[in-house]
């Protein structure tokens, strides 16, 4: 590329300010609360297993130790703190993913992260809308199941939709071609995203729970109306998702087994396998308290706050001029 | 032939879709919670100046399209072809049809220069600069000493294009025009 280097940020002195203003306020927030802030690795040796993320591998080299790789998240480290008993803690650190860049994404990006022990994910999510709303000024969010957001806008029932049927419905987007390497959870994903989420939150804010167990990632399972649904909330704000959070799955077993699972679903659409966190694994042997956590994209609370539908109108130096 | 993956999808990128070449005019990422990626890619097909909206799945990739656009020299034409000359001081030689020509023929002036955009070799558009200089070969009377605001007339240029010009313009006079509306800007010169 012949891009013409420019030295400007793409972010308004307001848009600076009031970042400056929203970290203060969070603070505040967890100073009140009791929650104390840490600071974890940026740079992990590890990175994640997850089907859908990809790290940013780093070649750091010192004392003997080599490669390393930047964080996608901080979960695995703040988890660590939390088997060594630390007590419910939060963290704003910055946060990366390959290849991710768009009007609201870019590859790294400010995360708020918090634990609370002896929370669940209901008394999480009224933290959260006690934070948001505090911060945004806007209506309490109502919460709506994922099975409920689908049947509305995206006319399907996500638990008992057939195959064929689930196709049907995506080839508004995709060529069959494209749908056939694409899983169950890839088919919803995309009705999520394309159909459902533009419509989230557009009058009221909107928490959407109960996600399918197949999409639980590191939350806790349950059954209702007799299917196995997760632990796990997302916020959406004028079509925009704001945060995901779960109540913390505790069992190191079953963590190892998602793990491998992931593994096999990245080896099966040809991505490289990754190293599991086995001393993320062992902290969780040794016990992690029960707990409730979030993860909130700052950048996006940010433009919600500022009103721009852009990224770059929040962040200093996106990643084409950073 | 070279392939690009979504992730390096940008705005300028030239890539084959359904055989045709195309340029994206926006790549937007759309991915739900930890879920699969999507881009949500807006094209022009540049065959048929559609624009086109196109879904992938993150880590899918395109061919690469032979798209190249290169300043050439207008030098004649036989009635079938338009033939220009590279500028690069190579002398080499393309024609063009009228499809590429399109609606640049009417501000088609010898050894002005245009951007030929080359699809595997081939000349596929001809576009013309911002603004050219043409000269009024046909128009009502000139009105001297008219110069004030109000009132237009059409006016024949060499190239055969129409414009709308001020009353005070008369035939030989050298106009400034905007390719892009087809709007009379100025006056260049006086015969």
């Amino acid at each position: 590329m012949k891009n013409q280097p420019d030295w400007r940020p793409t972010a308004t002195l307001a848009a600076l300010k009031s970042r400056a203003q929203q970290s203060a306020f969070v603070r505040g927030f967890f100073a009140q609360r009791n929650v104390m802030e840490v600071e974890t690795p940026v740079l992990g040796r590890c990175g994640v297993t997850e089907p859908n993320l990809d790290g940013i591998p780093a070649k750091s080299t010192a004392q003997g130790v080599e490669g390393g790789w930047l964080q996608t998240s901080p979960e695995y480290h703040m988890k660590r703190l939390l088997a060594a008993d630390s007590g419910s803690i939060y963290q704003i650190s910055k946060v990366f993913r390959n290849g991710e860049r768009g009007s609201r994404h870019n590859p790294e990006f400010s995360m708020l992260e918090w634990y609370r022990t002896g929370f669940d994910d209901e008394v999480l999510m009224t933290e959260v809308a006690d934070l948001v709303c505090g911060w945004l000024e806007c209506p309490r969010p109502k919460a709506t199941s994922y099975r409920q957001a689908m049947i509305d806008w995206a006319g399907i029932d996500p638990f008992v939709v057939t195959e064929s049927d689930l196709h049907q419905r995506c080839r508004q987007w995709l060529e069959p071609e494209q749908l056939q390497d694409l899983s169950r959870d890839g088919c919803l994903d995309l009705l999520m995203g394309f159909a459902v989420e533009p419509n989230l939150g557009t009058e009221t804010p909107v928490f959407i729970n109960q996600y399918p167990a197949s999409q639980a990632s590191l939350a806790r399972i349950s059954n209702v109306d007799g299917f196995d649904v997760a632990h796990r909330f997302e916020l959406y704000i004028d079509g925009l998702e704001l945060c995901n959070g779960y109540w913390e799955l505790t069992n190191a077993d079953e963590q190892r087994a998602r793990f491998e699972a992931d593994n096999r679903q990245r080896k099966a659409a040809g991505k490289t396998e990754m190293d599991v966190d086995e001393a993320f694994l062992m902290a969780l042997e040794r016990g992690l308290p029960d707990c409730a956590g979030v993860a909130l994209g700052l950048d996006r609370l940010l433009m919600l706050k500022t009103g721009t539908r852009d990224i770059a109108d929040v962040l200093a130096f996106p990643i084409e001029r950073a | 032939m070279a392939s690009y993956s979504t992730n390096e999808f940008r705005g300028g990128l030239k890539v084959l879709l359904d055989g045709d070449p195309c340029i994206i005019l926006e790549n937007e990422i759309v991915k739900p919670g930890k879920g699969q990626a999507f881009n949500r890619v807006r094209l022009r097909n540049l065959m048929s100046n559609r624009v086109w909206e196109r879904t992938f799945k993150s880590g899918e990739s395109l061919e690469a399209a032979d798209v190249m656009d290169q300043d050439m020299e207008y030098l004649y034409t036989d009635g079938e072809f338009w033939h220009f000359m590279l500028t690069d001081g190579s002398f080499e030689q393309y024609a063009a049809d009228a499809k590429a020509v399109g609606d640049t023929i009417k501000w088609l002036k010898e050894q002005d220069v245009y951007t030929v955009t080359l699809y595997n070799g081939a000349p596929l558009t001809v576009t013309p600069p911002n603004f050219v200089e043409l000269e009024v070969v046909e128009t009502d009377p000139g009105m001297k000493g008219d110069t004030a605001q109000g009132g237009s007339k059409p006016a024949t240029l060499s190239t055969g294009a129409v414009v709308s010009v001020p009353l005070f313009i008369t035939i030989g006079e050298v106009l400034k025009v905007d390719t892009r509306s087809g709007e009379y800007m100025n006056r260049v010169k006086s015969s």
